[in-house]
């Protein structure tokens, strides 16, 4: 090797190392929490028991929705899809998940409207309505304590890479990235509140600071908001993609939905 | 859909000191909280909790504003007989929710 290709080599693999610190960050899978174990003894009590758990109230309700006949099919969800305790265990696991009819990945909420508006022939929910949280809640209820499994293929892949880099991208008024503060951040705290992880594992969960259940969507807005971004409406597929990659970057990690968050 | 969820025991002991843990849906709307334009959002909450133990009033709570939404609300009585609990929620807007359980004292 000539001493020119040497050195050229050498800048390669100094660039190689470079680009690897830049996203050095992320966390080791072993060392990934919850934001659960970040949480009060008080809150964590009140997420572990049903009986005090407000995310149950949404579940109850979704569990008569699953069982209530809709739309021009007059067919409920269990007029398909039976017993959800079956029917429904692991699938909010493995959300997003790939739809071949819209030729990307599509959220759980996605999911359960496109069954609406194919299968009952009834109108799609919308975002937000306790309709559709207590019914992804009751859905994702069905697999509390399951490891979060995301299907990565070739499909995928670049909706999964697309959600990283934004991710990664620094963006807003305050020009932050993602990363910055649940990568490289996390544990410390901002203002009162501690900076967690930003594991998916709850969702739909009950926050005490809303007062009620909210979807991973509108936690992912909030945090735009925050960081004074421009906010993507509900089921953009710029919020999907991140939601896969959250998903995937939280790929073991157990369910606890219906959780709840300070 | 106003829903609540009552936790106690089947059964207990005669004498026995049980918990009972109440979770109401309600919104809890103070009556302080104003829309974007400026309007006064009415409030709308629950005024009163009870629970009768066979026709007997054991428990009593008076709610007022700045409670949270969906009130969580645990005490303790003591068993004495076999039969009903009844719990009652009443609130604004002729909110009325009543659910109840049964326990066996032996």
């Amino acid at each position: 090797m000539s001493l020119r290709t040497g050195v050229r080599s050498l800048a390669w693999v100094a660039a190689c190392a470079l680009l690897a610190n830049a996203w050095a960050a992320e966390i080791p899978l072993g060392e990934r929490r919850s934001g659960y174990d970040l949480m009060s003894r008080e809150t964590r009590a009140m997420q572990d028991e049903d009986a005090t758990n407000p995310g149950m109230l949404w579940v109850l309700d979704g569990e008569a929705l699953w069982n209530r006949k809709a739309g021009a099919a007059e067919r409920a969800c269990a007029d398909c899809h039976g017993d959800a305790r079956a029917s429904m265990k692991g699938v909010a696991a493995s959300y997003p998940a790939f739809d071949s009819s819209r030729a990307r990945p599509v959220s759980l909420e996605q999911r359960i409207n496109l069954c609406r508006t194919g299968r009952q022939k009834a109108a799609p929910l919308a975002y937000e309505s306790k309709e559709l949280l207590a019914l992804s809640a009751y859905v994702a209820r069905q697999s509390r304590g399951l490891p979060i499994s995301i299907l990565i293929d070739a499909r995928s892949k670049p909706f999964l890479e697309a959600g990283r880099e934004a991710f990664h991208r620094r963006q807003g008024q305050l020009n932050l990235a993602c990363a910055q503060c649940h990568d490289d951040n996390w544990g410390k705290r901002l203002a009162g509140s501690v900076i967690p992880q930003a594991h998916p594992t709850g969702y739909p969960l009950y926050r005490l600071e809303w007062q009620g259940l909210g979807s991973l969507q509108r936690r992912l807005r909030n945090c735009l908001t925050g960081i004074r971004a421009q906010v993507p409406d509900f089921g953009a597929a710029e919020l999907v993609d991140l939601e896969l990659f959250l998903m995937w970057r939280a790929r073991g990690m157990k369910i606890e939905t219906p959780a709840v968050r300070p | 859909m106003a829903r609540a969820v009552v936790t106690l025991p089947a059964q207990a002991k005669r004498g026995e000191i049980i918990e009972i843990k109440t979770l109401a849906q309600h919104a809890m709307e103070t009556g302080f909280r104003r829309t974007q334009l400026g309007e006064l959002i009415p409030r709308d909450i629950i005024r009163r909790f009870t629970c009768t133990y066979n026709g007997t009033e054991v428990y009593r709570v008076d709610l007022h504003p700045a409670m949270s939404a969906n009130p969580l609300i645990a005490f303790t009585t003591v068993a004495t007989e076999s039969g009903a609990l009844s719990f009652q929620w009443v609130g604004d807007n002729g909110y009325t929710v009543t659910e109840i359980a049964s326990i066996r004292v032996e």
